[in-house]
């Protein structure tokens, strides 16, 4: 395959509220960051991952194009899915040979209604949706089916709250308390990610286009993505088959892996990953805070990548891994490797 | 445009107002069994799948490939979801030969999809999003502005929206899948339904339809039966609220169909291609495209509907299968066209087949006229 790598990564500052930003006006800004440290100007290709639903609008992603100005028109395409997959549509792109730069952005605003019940709108309409179970009741199945240990959740809690208070772009949120509220049993309120409003903008460049342009570019030298059958009963919730399979066809294994960034929006979802992924211990996860610390929906993944890739870029790691997760609980993964 | 790639497989369903005998998943299921017996093969041959659909909000499921990655085959593959408005179904089915032409997956399934039955797609299109201004008109309100801004620019008589409705179902009756048959369909029977959003009349606006279409997309390595191969693929976007742009004949369709036409070396679209399958869901679309992408000049693509060269039987049909105007599941909509393209091409269009067909365009357009997705299928390999 063509070399890709991750050349730039931009993330709001992002907010657990409303900030009375619209889409485009959190997407503008980062594409202006990252045309600046790129010094490029037009893209090859520019590929955007959103939802409607987080808006209750069609057409969410249209609106956003207007924010990265797309003129004279650009060859671009979007996902309905988080913008991890656009980054993948975007790296297939750069396969091509004919373009050798990609533009890659996600942005979501939880706060502008239910999220727990938006969600469960992705189930199957006629026999799962009506039986009215919400976001936090089915990642309860999972966790409940994991048999997680309460003490290793708290930590994975504590841990992910306190690198989250360092990182500027994440939430600022104290050690979990039981004042939090109840949650669905066995998980407790804090075990779910919060609600974010944020947007992330990554740029890829192919072969020497991406060593002209960045110092120390993060090469994607494997990433792949695979889904499971969508009924719970179908699947060992337990673990994460989709995401192994992801981490084997991606390569995580062949070598070792400094930092992962993963895309686990409930505590018990990191034990699940880890162990999918087969992590070795050394293996420092989410150090940016991940998704518990700050969960701007279909950005999220992309994060994970962008985390990761600066990790490689500013020299702190050589071998980093990324994930991002889509479906009811963890249906869909797709897992990257990043080197220097 | 990186490996070569070919359509190997083409399903859909019958298109119809409702159908209320399958669900969602049904319904896709339907297309892609159809495209996998087409192309000799079984689910367990595919790499990848790659569904596209319009706004989630017209059939109310979120992200439906979570759901419908059972029906598919899809589990244990990768899967995407592509969603371009209204020019996804053509977006969804270069999205999956870019798998292809990058040389990661061998075989591609590609399945778009509507079941406009299950909601209200006017309601889905007339809420907007917070902190937006709501135009509150629909797809028919925001595109008959630009309607007569065309007429206004080049002087097209009146009646030639009712020439495209008329020629466009008198092709549906030649095709299977369509969902409008309307025997007998004339100019006076057009011009005597309402008026719906001047100068569109009733007839001359696509219907609502469920359908599914889906393609097997395959590497040179694996091409089996007859082959459509691609020679061109393309995709342009343009903002849809910059000031100045012209909304009658966009720049993003000028560049896409340049960009394809350069691609499968075109000098002259009217003469190089045999028949072209184009979005058009509201009559007076079609003059309008054929200037646009360069079959006629501009101000002139009135006079060629008017000659009768887009019918089946002239030199460059456009939509021969009846097109939009007779089947619209908003969604699978583009990958129809893309889907017509390559049947055309493979010489297995039945009854609505161009004799001799060796080269077609398929495209879709989508938004506020500012998406476009086009590809150039043939006979022959590039």
């Amino acid at each position: 395959m063509r070399e890709v790598a991750v050349i730039a990564f931009a993330q709001t500052v992002h907010t657990g509220h409303d900030a009375g930003l619209a889409e485009p006006e959190l997407v503008g800004p980062l594409i202006n960051e990252v045309r600046e440290r790129t010094g490029l100007r037009e893209f090859g290709f520019t590929c955007s991952g959103s939802c409607d639903y987080l808006a209750g609008a069609p057409f969410s992603f249209v609106s956003a194009l207007d924010a990265i100005g797309a003129w004279p028109p650009i060859s671009e395409s979007h996902v309905e899915m988080d913008a991890a997959w656009a980054l993948y549509e975007a790296w297939v792109r750069l396969q091509h040979g004919d373009v050798d730069t990609a533009l890659v952005y996600g942005f979501g605003k939880s706060s502008q209604g239910d999220l727990r019940e938006i969600m469960s709108v992705q189930l199957d309409p006629y026999y799962l949706a009506p039986l009215g179970l919400d976001q936090v009741s089915y990642a309860a199945l999972q966790a409940a089916a994991l048999g997680a240990d309460r003490a290793e959740l708290d930590a994975i809690v504590r841990r992910s709250r306190a690198d989250g208070r360092a990182n500027p772009c994440a939430l600022d949120l104290p050690d979990p308390s039981e004042e939090e509220g109840p949650g669905v049993h066995p998980l407790r309120a804090y075990d779910a990610a919060p609600i974010t409003d944020g947007a992330a903008a990554i740029v890829l460049a192919a072969g020497e286009r991406a060593r002209e342009l960045c110092e120390r570019p993060a090469w994607i030298t494997g990433i792949a993505h695979r889904i499971e059958p969508h009924y719970l009963g179908m699947r060992d919730l337990a673990a994460s088959a989709s995401a192994a399979d992801a981490a084997r066809a991606a390569g995580v294994g062949k070598g070792p892996v400094d930092v992962a960034e993963l895309h686990a929006q409930f505590s018990h979802e990191e034990i699940i990953l880890r162990r999918a992924l087969e992590l070795p211990d050394g293996t420092a996860v989410n150090p940016s805070g991940g998704p518990l610390a700050a969960n701007p929906v279909m950005a999220t993944g992309l994060i994970r990548i962008g985390e990761a890739a600066s990790r490689i870029t500013e020299g702190r790691a050589a071998r980093a891994v990324a994930h991002a997760a889509s479906g009811p609980c963890l249906q869909h993964n797709l897992v990257a490797v990043l080197e220097g | 445009m990186g490996n070569r790639c070919a359509v190997v497989g083409v399903g859909q369903t019958k298109y119809q107002t409702k159908r209320q005998d399958v669900s969602i998943a049904g319904l896709v299921r339907e297309a892609a069994l159809r495209a996998l017996e087409d192309a000799g093969l079984t689910f367990g041959d595919i790499d990848a799948v790659v569904i596209g659909k319009a706004p989630d909000l017209f059939e109310g499921v979120m992200m439906p490939e979570a759901y419908l990655a059972d029906a598919l085959g899809a589990a244990g593959k990768p899967m995407m979801r592509v969603h371009t408005a209204g020019s996804v179904g053509g977006s969804t089915a270069l999205v999956g030969a870019s798998l292809i032409q990058a040389g990661v997956h061998d075989r591609v399934l590609v399945v778009a999809f509507e079941k406009q039955s299950e909601s209200n797609a006017t309601w889905a299109l007339s809420t907007h999003p917070p902190f937006n201004a709501s135009l509150v008109v629909g797809a028919g309100g925001y595109f008959a502005p630009h309607i007569r801004e065309y007429i206004r620019r080049t002087g097209a008589p009146g009646h030639i929206g009712t020439l495209v409705a008329v020629k466009d179902r008198l092709n549906a009756l030649k095709n299977p899948y369509a969902h409008l048959k309307i025997p007998g369909i004339d100019r006076a029977m057009v011009e005597s339904t309402p008026m719906l959003w001047e100068p569109i009349r009733y007839l001359e606006t696509c219907p609502s339809s469920d359908g599914a279409c889906a393609m097997v997309l395959s590497s040179e390595a694996k091409v089996s039966g007859t082959p459509a191969w691609v020679h061109g693929a393309a995709m342009r976007s343009e903002a849809m609220s910059r000031a100045g742009r012209d909304t009658v004949s966009p720049q993003a369709g000028k560049d896409c169909a340049a960009d394809v036409y350069r691609q499968a070396g075109i000098a002259d679209p009217r003469r190089d291609l045999d028949v072209a399958e184009v979005y058009v869901p509201f009559s007076w679309y079609e003059p309008m495209w054929l200037e646009n992408l360069g079959f006629a000049a501009e101000g002139e693509g009135w006079k060629l509907t008017e000659s009768g060269a887009t019918a089946l039987d002239g030199d460059i049909p456009w939509n021969a299968s009846g097109g939009v105007l007779s089947s619209n599941p908003i969604g699978a909509s583009g990958l129809i066209r893309f889907a017509e393209a390559a049947l055309q091409v493979r010489g297995m269009a039945g009854e609505h087949q161009v004799d001799g067909a060796r080269r077609a365009l398929g495209h879709a357009y989508g938004g506020g006229a500012q998406f476009f997705a086009m590809w150039i299928v043939g006979s022959d390999k590039p």
